[in-house]
Formats: C-alpha cells, structure tokens, sequence
C-alpha cells in the first residue's frame, strides 16, 4: 500500500520490525528510565515544590497543574531520542540505511518506518505516565479529571509524530553525533522550562506570542486541556498546529535524507 | 525457451520422442525469441532471434557512457559495457578505480551523472528503482549488519522488504541457511561470527528476493584463503543456477577463476575487456620471466643484456618482468649473464595484462 509521498508500507513496517525485534532485546533497560523520570519529576515537584503553593496554580492544585505538561514531555523525549541519537547511529555506524536501500525500500520508507516506531516509543512514555497520574486520581490527588482524557493516547501519538520529525529533521543535517548536545541543551531543554509545563507563559514578556512558534508549548496546551476537560478553540488550534507542522516535515524529512544518501 | 512457457503462450510442443521436436538451451535464459506458427503439419513453430537491441531481454545491464562525478573528477568516466543474463561477470581495478561506484550505480544506490544504464531492462532513473531493486540482490563491500541480531533474525528483518511471509517466509529462510551454511551459527549474534561467515550472512541477505542479478563488491577482500575458496564454491553454484553474479575484485585468480568474462578498470576508465584467457592471450606474451633485482645499477645491466630478446618488460619496485614466447629462452638468456637463483618463469596472468595496460600494479 502507498501512502502519498510515495511511501510504501509494507517496506515501512520492515524497518519499524527491526527496531521492535532490537528492542524485544532490551525493552527492561530501557522501560525503567521512561517509567522514573516523569515521575521522579511529578513527585520531587508536584509533592515537594506543590507542598509551598497551597493556593496552586490558575484555579487548580499545583500537581494537577503541572502533570500534563510532564507528560507531553515525556512524550516529546521518547520520540527525541529515537530520531536523534538511535537513528544517527543506525544510519552512520551500522550503515544499517545502505543495506535497506539495497533492497526495495526507499528512503521514504525509511524514514516513515522510523517514524511509526519513535511514535511508538513516545507513546511508551506518555501512557505509562498517563496510566500513572490516572491511578493517582481515582486516590484521590485529582489530576486527570475528564473524559476528554479518552483522547490523550491520541494525541500522545501526533505529539510523538511531530517530535519525532523534528529529531529526523535535525538528524538529517548534521555529519557528527556531537551535535546532539546543541539539540539537547539548546532546544529541548529551553522547550521543556518555557513551555507552560511549570508555570503558565505569560511569566515573562511576550511569552506567549514566543511560545506559540514552538512546539512543546502547544503539546502542553492539548494535554492539559483535555486531561481537565478545558476544552477550546484555542486547544484544537494547538492540535492543527502540529498537524501541519508534521505533515510539511513529513515531506521536507525524506528530501533531505535522499540529497544525503542519494549521491 | 521451456514447454512449460510455450504452452502458456498457447502453444502445444507435442511429443519429445517426436524425430522434429527440439528443446532449446539456452545459458541463462535467453528470451529474445519470436515464436511463430509455421503453419505446417504436423505443428510446428519457428523461433527467431530478437536483434540485440538496447531492451534486449537477454541482457542483464548495459551501460553506455556512464558517467559519475564527484566535485570536478570523475570517479567513473564514460563506461561502456554488457552483461549478459546468466553471465558471471567481473570488474577488476585497484583502489579508486571506480568500481564501487559502479556497483553502487548499478544498484540504485548512486545516481547516474551521464550516459545510459539498463537494469534488467529498466531504464535506472528514480522512477524504477524499486523495480530494480526488486530484481537484485546485493552484497556490499563494507559490512552493514546489525551486529546484535543473529543470522536468523536478520533475515526475518529483511524478508519483510520481499514480500515473505509465513511458508515461503519459513522456508526460503531454512534453504538460505543451508545454502550459506549458516545453520550452526545461525543463533550467534553477528559480533561473534568471523569475517567469512559475516560476508555469507550478507550473501543469504542479498539472496532472499530471489533476485535475477546479485552484484558482489569484493566480497572475498578480507578473508583467509580457505574462506574465499569457500565462498568462491558458493559463488559457482549460484552462477550454475542461472544468476547473473556481477563481481569486484582485486584479485587476478579470482577474476580467472570465476568470471566468464570481465572488464579492467582504472581510474574510471574500462582500459580492456574479454574472458580471462583472452585478455591474457590479447594483451601480453604468453611466458614471463620475473626477477629479483633491488640495485637500480643491476636492473640497468639486465635491461641492456635482454634487449629485443623480451617482447614487453615492466619494471615494479625491485622486480624485473621479462615478457617472450618461449620461457626457456628468456631464461637461457638471462644465464648468459648471471646465474637465476632470483629468477623464476611462469605463464603471463592478468596482473601482468593489468601492468601492461595500465603501467602500474594492482592494489
Ligand atoms: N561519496 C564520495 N564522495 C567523493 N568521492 C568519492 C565518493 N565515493 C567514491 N569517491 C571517489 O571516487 C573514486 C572511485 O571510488 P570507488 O570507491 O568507486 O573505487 P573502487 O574501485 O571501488 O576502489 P576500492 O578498490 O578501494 O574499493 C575514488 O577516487 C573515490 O575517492
Ligand atoms: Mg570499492
């Protein structure tokens, strides 16, 4: 089956197999580090930092505040990583990209098949946390208190997807892995402190007219939403956004690695 | 052209005990044929020879002028050749000759800067790539397998891109162990297996879309002489089969050994063409008398002494090459004026063909 772009599916499955048949190897390893994080952050900052703002944040208790937007960035690492570092080196150290360009596959395919698996891996991160903070609720700490949270593996998804072709997108134009630590500390990191996950935008001048051109901040706005039933206009405008950015990188993406392995 | 396929075709081919009835062979599975009804009793058909045209279905690849470039030098400039279907053709050349990159057009993987290539009578523009690619089976010069997955998995992984599935998934995948001799180590991540038993990995990878052409670049560079004479006994079976093996080498014995036919390459260039013994036959005198000498002043004496008596000489490092008809003479000769303890005569190879057509040695 093609999709447009001429992506073919069932090429794109082989590779997303060979990343779930390397990953069956190791899922433990790497299972454990998606479960703490999220939480070691809701706990050491929703319990301990929430404990001094009892009076919480735009109506809401501190936790309850600040748990989506945690897990939109768990979403959001989950999918970084897979497109950064695990596909810089599959693509250069174990030249892994030369031997399925030798078979049918094209590099669309490639890259479509990496994609599914970041979304994946993305959605490991956001649901188990999601799973997590739904436990927490029905004890009490209410955090997810809506229907509308029905949708969030959704958009778990989508937010997986976009993530995960900025990753290519970068991965694509850099020759040396050490690059990786600009993307980590010059721009997930920014995302992740800036983008309402902690504190809403507005904290600082502009903030918001800036945060609306990043991505993270418009992940935040739809977990929240619908992780509190707070659904807007303005929230479904956030879900187009990443829609269109994803789609026009799902296009950019496959040129930029053809005009790097086509030559 | 088979019974099975003329009765496909809507033809009946009679009796095989019939004195008219004739089974054509032909290598590799020449199908240029028109087949016609004659019209006389009892049936009986004509088949006739398609021309060679460029969409000839009986050749494999055809290059002409094929061009490469990187930057303003051209790693592979202006290649003309022709592969035939069934042919165990070779590309021999020392490093930078162009050869990968050849291959590396050939299988879709590098585009094409100037000239025409067919694949299996596709035109190779990004529009059939796939096609190609569905066709071919290939087998790099670097290793590229996933070092943590075993044999098996890795052709589990790489079925997927065929169309395998289930039985035939299961199956193709036991006979390409067998064939590679992989079944013992079939559970052993690749870290773990030597570099022979890596290249058959890659080989039974290159052979699961059961493809009309596999396009080998040096796959024996590496390995022990009992692995290349190992992998060689492969290469020879699948050629018998009827695949179409194109190969690299930098090895003469090997391009004797297995080509049909090869061509010569050097810096992007074909510099000569044919089968092994013609090139050696074409190109140098039969008899070579190779001498040790490191003194430039002895290697001068000797020049001199031979003079018209040596139809070709080559002069490599501290070796002398004196080429003749008749060895023995080339050898009394040389003890008219010394002894021949650092001498040795032997029959001309393509190394000495390389030498003579490029000046220069292999690798
Ligand atoms: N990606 C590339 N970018 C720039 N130059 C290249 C590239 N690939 C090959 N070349 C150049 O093209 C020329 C031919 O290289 P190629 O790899 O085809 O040679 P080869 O005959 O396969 O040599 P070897 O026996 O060493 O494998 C060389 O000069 C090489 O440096
Ligand atoms: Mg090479």
């Amino acid at each position: 089956m093609r999709l447009p772009g001429d992506i073919d599916l069932r090429m794109a499955f082989a590779v997303f197999m060979r990343n779930a048949t390397d990953y069956r190897r190791t899922w433990w390893l790497n299972i454990l580090p998606n479960f703490f994080e999220p939480v070691l952050y809701l706990l050491g900052l929703g319990i301990g930092l929430g404990y001094y703002m009892r009076e919480g944040l735009e109506g809401k208790d501190f936790i309850a505040w600040l748990a989506p937007g945690l897990m939109a960035s768990a979403a959001m690492n989950g999918a970084s990583f897979e497109t950064t570092y695990n596909m810089f080196v599959r693509m250069t150290f174990a030249k892994l990209y030369d031997a399925y360009l030798a078979t049918p596959a094209q590099i669309q395919d490639i890259a479509f098949g990496e994609l599914l698996w970041a979304i994946v891996r993305a959605m490991m991160y956001g649901v188990v946390f999601l799973i997590v903070v739904s436990v927490m609720s029905l004890f009490g700490t209410s955090i997810v208190t809506s229907p509308w949270a029905l949708l969030l593996p959704v958009m778990l998804a989508l937010i997986g997807a976009m993530f995960a072709l900025i990753g290519q997108l970068y991965t694509s134009c850099i020759r040396v892995i050490d690059l990786y630590s600009f993307y980590y500390t010059l721009w997930l990191t920014p995302l992740f402190l800036f983008s309402g996950i902690f504190y809403p935008v507005d904290r600082f001048a502009h903030g918001e007219e800036i945060a609306w051109f990043t991505p993270l901040y418009h992940a935040v706005r739809v977990c929240r939403g619908l992780s509190h039933g707070e659904v807007t206009t303005s929230m479904w405008g956030s879900v187009v956004w990443m829609a269109v950015v994803s789609l026009v990188l799902l296009r950019v993406v496959p040129w930029r690695l053809r005009r790097r392995f086509f030559r | 052209m088979s019974r099975l396929a003329l009765r496909e075709e809507g033809f009946e081919c009679g009796d095989p005990a019939a004195p008219w009835y004739r089974t054509v062979h032909i290598r590799g599975g020449v199908l240029g044929f028109r087949v016609r009804e004659s019209g006389k009793q009892p049936f009986e058909i004509q088949l006739t020879m398609t021309s060679r045209m460029a969409d000839d279905p009986g050749l494999a690849i055809e290059a002409r002028g094929l061009t490469k470039r990187y930057g303003d030098r051209a790693a592979v400039d202006g290649v003309d050749f022709r592969i035939e279907r069934g042919e165990f053709f070779g590309f021999l050349g020392p490093n930078g000759a162009g050869k990968s990159t050849t291959m590396r057009m050939i299988y879709r993987a590098t585009p094409v800067d100037d000239g025409v290539l067919r694949v299996l009578g596709h035109e190779a523009i990004p529009q059939s790539d796939r096609a190609i690619k569905s066709r071919l089976g290939v087998v790099p010069q670097e290793y590229n397998l996933d070092e943590r997955m075993t044999a098996r998995e890795i052709l589990e992984v790489f079925s997927r891109f065929y169309g395998l599935r289930g039985e035939a998934r299961r199956t193709r995948i036991a006979e390409l162990l067998e064939f590679a001799e992989l079944e013992d180590r079939q559970a052993s991540p690749v870290a773990e297996l030597s570099g022979g038993l890596k290249r058959r990995v890659q080989i039974a990878r290159g052979l699961l879309g059961d493809p009309d052409v596999l396009v080998l670049d040096e796959p024996t560079t590496g390995l022990d002489p009992r692995a290349r004479r190992a992998l060689w006994d492969k290469l020879i079976a699948l050629g018998e089969r009827g695949t179409t093996i194109v190969l690299t080498t930098h090895y003469m014995d090997e391009a004797e050994k297995l080509c049909d036919r090869l061509v010569v390459m050097d810096e992007g260039k074909i510099v000569a063409e044919g089968t092994p013994a013609g090139l050696i036959a074409d190109n140098v005198p039969p008899q070579v008398l190779e001498i040790v000498v490191p003194e430039a002043a002895e290697r001068r004496r000797l020049h001199e002494h031979f003079g018209p008596v040596a139809l070709a000489r080559v002069e490599l490092a501290d070796r002398l090459l004196f080429y003749g008809a008749d060895g023995e003479a080339l050898l009394r000769r040389l003890f008219e004026l010394r002894d021949g303890t650092d001498a040795r005569v032997r029959s001309a190879n393509l190394e000495d063909v390389f030498l003579s057509l490029t000046g220069h040695g292999l690798s």
